[in-house]
């Protein structure tokens, strides 16, 4: 919302500048978001009068003018075809300043010398999208005499400002001049002077030019209809030429121009029909046939649906209600006779039509968010008003208007009590009347309750609190004195799981892992990439309606595809190593299409690649349970997990249950990730390893015996594991054996082909007595006879 | 007789003038040994001597006693000393001998670093744990009515559109804010309660340097008897100013949110001139919306079966990923969920 500093203050005289207007109403709830100069950079362009026009001797494209400004004849060479003799138009002299850094110079244009520029709107500064279809490629030709060296700033009102406003959709009534001038009448306490709508001279009878309105349609719940005739289709005044462009519409003749100012000026979006075009002279408000069409003002054939709101005469749709006019009905140079349209549409079904042909539009905007309806026949008057004033055309006496639910001023009771307990502030009974008055909602005291009036126009204020609202934002939230909270609540907590997580975080992150984030939703396609089955329970995914494309379309069931394009990212882009963990929700739902909210499952999900290797992915995983009291943890062969290197992966089981998975990426997967390094990806279920963990510690008295540590060296078949032999050698250790510890794993000379050599540090110690050797020799001969029986081993030289 | 006395004597004085001469010419630990061994030893040249005291007559053995005691006690003690020096000698040599290059940095065990985004929410969390809230939290998948409805939205706000908001059925969305939290903590807790919750938001946003599909909010929220803005604003000011410092000024602006009533947007001081004016501020001195806030509004409280005559609370949100990138100085918000280890590592 553009708001011209000059406009607003034709309704409150506000005597202050733009910088404090604007610092005064974003305290009082009007969100500035910017201040806008408009003059772009002009320095001495001044009114000046063509003498006369010849041709350039040299060139066919040019023209050589003498122009007057006042103090002396110029000799200025153009190529702008719209000049005439007697024309006044902008003269930029030499030395003048143009926006865009231009600097006016003499200039020889093939042999003619050239002592200034006459300038074009856009020259001055305005944008394309606010210059009327006349001015577009011509010299801007001011509508009538003017001292000529008057600066053109002057003439054109550019020494002034416009603040730009973010209007919340709750004050609708805000999109309009009045309105911010109401606020601003209410900020500073000075009074709002509204137009005084008056018709001097009204003539004939508007039954003689329409033949009347029907609004069948529940989408519409006003329509108010005047007429004019004589109508002399011209360009509207300099001036409300400039409040226009300032307010960023562009002008076009002076019926139209008139409706858009007053829409501007009221917020109540008007139009204009040629009414010799209107079929039958009648109006009817109804919903479009299915696929009926309509060519739009803007030249465009639209197809429409039932949904659709149109403005139709007895034979076709005229115009797209609230949205765009028709280009039938549309007002040309030969217009005599003007239907003028004040309707209130409904704001749900102009936003979905608008939405659904993607034209947004003045009206269209304004509609969506609500319109008072009584605004309807004040905004029709006024611009009769205007084209009376103007000169523009004869206002016919009388108005047609179908008025289904008048909206009727309500009443509010508010009570002081409440708004001193809301705000926290010790607000007199006649402050908080004098606050509401100011906002013209009359407000008196009865028995202590306060009984509020609200305007028609205030769409948003429903209830007692709303006014709580206006009381405070006038009173300033700046102005209100902070105190502490008080109360009984005052010991704040962490959830457990989250203590958990924390945690777990620290003790991932001591491991060298950096912590990373990715998307909840991810590509489908992600699961054929992972190589997983058809069938998969994984390929349960919850999908969005809306996605903002396929990556982005599926709520995930495995952290699994994220970790791994992460690890693709980084290795793509040159990163030598990079170890991460994610702790996210996977989705998991309990039947598709989704009736109820699904299951967020958090997921632990480890990755990396770089110099480390599977075992140091079991280490991660393995200090963290021990780190979280988890004991009982077993790491069983995975070998059938398509995302997963058949050799190198675990299941881990705690207490035998499935708690996650950890490996080597298959080099399947890792190719589908245009990886070229070996990866590793754990994925363990957070949500079993907060129920599992045990913060829970117990001191243990320190050992009072000395330790024994023996070595044993094994020759075992390759396929052997490691594990195994240490479950044997724990079993024989009666309860003696405090750490078993593999130290070396050796393959080749002397050792045969197809077996290994496996060594151990074994310490043995009691809590009640130093060990002798003897009894640890028995614990080992046991040890090694079983795994002899059991292994086949062979004891090592 | 009295010669074997002073034999004895001349013998001991003999031994005394060559140990003292050898000890000064040792050069190692193993010589000092050896000449202990020597000249005190059980089979030193010291106690051979002695062993011919029988001979002497019995007056005249505690005199003799008493030199060669004098003289091992003189050599036992320089052998010490002069063993001490060496010993400190062959340390300082040591000591010289290890000097390493203390300008070499070894990176062979890397720590972890925290994602700035999470370590952002848990500095807040904390900092509001200190203020009495506690942490909940909520779904990332919600209901339309829990995301919208309770929240006292409009039917037809723009904000439902399937071009604002991610549904997955017609009831069922991904949250577009952490408010829906609220509805279920005040539902679930009824009052009074104080409470904070972050998590992950989700809005129809394309991905640019400012825009993300995924982000991230803090939501916090205080119900109990006689809560008012002038709370709120007591609570905000605290938690601005731990966050970003003492200097940090606060602006409550009034603002529009369907849940709260009345509402106000925040400003604080701006973050590179604190407030002087400059470029990044519009010359305004202010950073705007850091947050949003206001009074709970009583249909709000009413949906949850709270009374809303006898309470009354206060709640707020902030978006954590703007002020994460604020903190550190962030430019481009695609770097928060891209994880390139090189940004990761600089946390």
């Amino acid at each position: 919302m553009l708001l011209p500093i000059k406009w607003l203050k034709d309704y409150v005289k506000v005597d202050l500048d733009t910088k404090m207007i604007a610092d005064g109403l974003t305290l009082s709830g009007s969100h500035v978001e910017s201040i806008i100069g408009l003059n772009k950079g002009i320095d001495n362009v001044v009114v000046g009068k063509i003498l006369s026009i010849e041709k350039h001797p040299n060139a066919d494209k040019l023209l050589v003018c003498k122009v007057d400004i006042g103090s002396e004849t110029l000799q200025i060479v153009t190529g702008a075809t719209n000049l005439k003799e007697g024309d006044y138009v902008p003269v930029a002299k030499i030395g003048a300043k143009l926006p865009g850094g231009i600097d006016i110079q003499k200039t020889n244009f093939r042999g003619i010398d050239s002592y200034g520029m006459l300038c074009s709107l856009k020259e001055l500064g305005y944008e394309d999208s606010v210059i009327s279809k006349e001015m577009r490629d011509g010299i801007f030709v001011l509508d009538k005499e003017y001292p000529l060296g008057t600066s053109i700033v002057e003439i054109l009102g550019l020494d002034d400002e416009v603040i730009e406003f973010e209007i919340t959709p709750n004050r609708p009534d805000c999109l309009s001049i009045i309105g911010m001038a109401r606020e601003t009448s209410a900020t500073f306490n000075i009074p709002l002077e509204e137009p005084e709508i008056r018709i001097n001279n009204e003539v004939d009878s508007i039954e003689n030019y329409l033949n009347g309105i029907e609004a069948p349609s529940e989408n519409c719940n006003r329509y108010y209809a005047r007429v004019i005739k004589d109508v002399k289709i011209e360009p509207s005044p300099l001036w409300m030429q400039i409040r226009l462009m300032e307010a960023g519409v562009r002008p076009i003749n002076n019926i139209v121009d008139i409706t858009n100012f007053v829409m501007l000026e009221y917020g109540e979006p008007l139009h204009a029909f040629d009414l010799e075009t209107v079929a039958g002279r009648k109006i009817i408000v109804r919903q479009a046939e299915e696929g009926e069409k309509i060519v739009t003002l803007d030249g465009v054939e639209r197809e429409l649906t039932s949904a659709d709101l149109v403005i139709a005469d007895t034979e076709k749709a005229i115009g797209i209600a609230g949205v765009m006019g028709g280009f039938n009905t549309e007002i040309t140079d030969s217009t005599r006779y003007v239907l003028l349209e004040g309707a209130n549409f409904d704001s749900k079904s102009i936003r979905l039509t608008s939405k659904r042909l993607g034209l947004r539009t003045e009206a269209s905007t304004r509609f969506e968010k609500g319109i008072d309806p009584n605004l309807c026949h004040l905004a029709v008057d006024r611009v009769c008003q205007l084209i009376e004033e103007i000169n523009a055309g004869v206002v016919v006496k009388g108005s047609m208007d179908v008025y289904k639910n008048p909206r009727k001023e309500e009443s509010i009771s508010l009570r002081p009590s409440r708004v001193r307990k809301i705000l926290g502030v010790e607000l007199s009974e006649d402050e908080m009347v004098e606050y509401l008055n100011r906002l013209d909602i009359k407000s008196e005291i009865e028995d202590n309750i306060i009984k509020s009036k609200i305007p028609t126009y205030r769409l948003d204020i429903e209830s007692e609190i709303d006014l709580v609202e206006e009381i405070g934002r006038l009173y300033g939230f700046h102005n209100i004195e902070s105190k502490p909270l008080m109360g009984a609540l005052t010991r704040g907590e962490k959830p457990y799981d989250k203590k958990i997580e924390e945690l777990a975080k620290g003790i991932l992150q001591a491991m060298g892992l950096n912590e990373a984030m990715t998307y909840s939703f991810i590509s489908p396609r992600a699961y054929d990439k992972i190589k997983v089955t058809e069938d998969s329970p994984l390929r349960k995914v919850i999908k969005l309606l809306n996605p903002l494309g396929e990556d982005y379309s599926v709520m995930r069931t495995t952290l699994l595809p994220n970790m791994l394009e992460l690890l693709s990212r980084n290795y793509n882009r040159g990163v030598e190593e990079c170890y991460v963990y994610e702790i996210g929700n996977i989705f998991i739902p309990k039947e598709l299409p989704l009736k109820e909210l699904p299951e967020e499952r958090k997921v632990l999900s480890i990755g990396f690649y770089g110099k480390e290797d599977f075992y140091f992915l079991k280490e991660v995983v393995n200090t963290l349970l021990e780190s979280l009291g988890i004991k009982d943890v077993e790491y069983i062969r995975e070998e059938n997990n398509p995302s997963f290197h058949p050799g190198r992966t675990a299941i881990v089981l705690v207490d035998g249950k499935n708690i996650g998975i950890l490996g080597e990426i298959h080099i399947d997967v890792l190719e589908n990730y245009e990886m070229k390094k070996r990866a590793y990806v754990a994925q363990i279920d957070f949500h079993e390893l907060v129920k599992l963990a045990n913060l829970e510690r117990k001191y243990k008295p320190l050992p009072k015996y000395p330790a024994v540590l023996r070595d044993l060296a094994l020759v075992v078949k390759e396929d052997i594991l490691v594990g195994d032999i240490e479950k044997i050698i724990s079993k024989h250790g009666g309860g003696l054996i405090e750490n078993i510890e593999l130290f070396d794993i050796y393959r080749g000379d002397p050792i045969p082909e197809g077996m290994k050599s496996v060594a151990f540090s074994i310490i043995f110690r009691s809590h009640d007595r130093t060990l002798r050797d003897e009894e640890i020799n028995e614990i080992l001969e046991a040890i090694i006879k079983d795994l002899e029986v059991t292994f086949d081993a062979k004891l090592r030289a | 007789m009295e010669n074997m006395k002073d034999i004895m004597k001349g013998r001991l004085l003999e031994i005394k003038d060559e140990a003292l001469k050898t000890i000064k010419e040792a050069r190692t630990l193993e010589e000092f040994e050896q000449l202990r061994v020597k000249f005190l030893g059980k089979k030193g040249e010291l106690t051979k001597v002695l062993r011919d005291m029988g001979k002497l007559a019995p007056e005249d053995r505690p005199i003799v006693g008493q030199i060669a005691n004098e003289i091992r006690d003189e050599l036992e003690e320089t052998i010490s000393s002069e063993k001490e020096r060496l010993n400190n000698e062959l340390k300082l040599a040591k000591l010289n001998k290890e000097k390493i290059d203390i300008t070499i940095t070894s990176k062979k065990k890397k720590v972890g670093h925290r994602h700035p985004l999470i370590a952002t929410i848990e500095e807040l969390e904390d900092l509001f744990i200190s203020m009495g809230f506690s942490v909940v939290s909520g779904p990332e998948i919600e209901t339309v009515e829990n995301n919208f409805d309770a929240l006292n939205s409009p039917e037809n706000h723009p904000s439902r559109d399937m071009s604002d908001t991610f549904y997955i059925t017609e009831d069922i969305l991904l949250r577009t804010h952490t408010s829906p939290v609220q509805i279920r903590a005040m539902k679930e807790m009824g009052a009074p309660l104080r409470i904070v919750s972050a998590g992950r938001t989700f809005r129809f946003d394309d991905v640019d340097d400012t825009h993300s599909p995924m982000f991230h909010q803090l939501e916090g929220l205080v119900v109990d008897e006689n809560i008012s803005m002038a709370n709120l604003i007591h609570t905000l000011d605290i938690f601005i100013k731990e966050l970003f410092g003492p200097d940090m000024k606060t602006r409550f602006r009034p603002h529009h949110f369907p849940f709260t009533e009345p509402s106000a947007e925040v400003d604080v001081s701006c973050f590179k001139c604190r407030g002087k004016g400059c470029e990044a501020c519009n010359f305004t001195g202010w950073s705007m919306e850091l947050l949003g806030c206001g009074m709970v509004h009583p249909k709000v409280l009413e949906y949850c079966g709270i009374d809303s005559e006898k309470y009354s609370g206060f709640a707020f949100g902030m978006g954590i990923d703007r002020i994460t990138m604020v903190k550190y100085g962030i430019n481009d918000i695609r770097l928060f969920f891209e994880n390139d280890n090189r940004f990761l590592e600089q946390f």
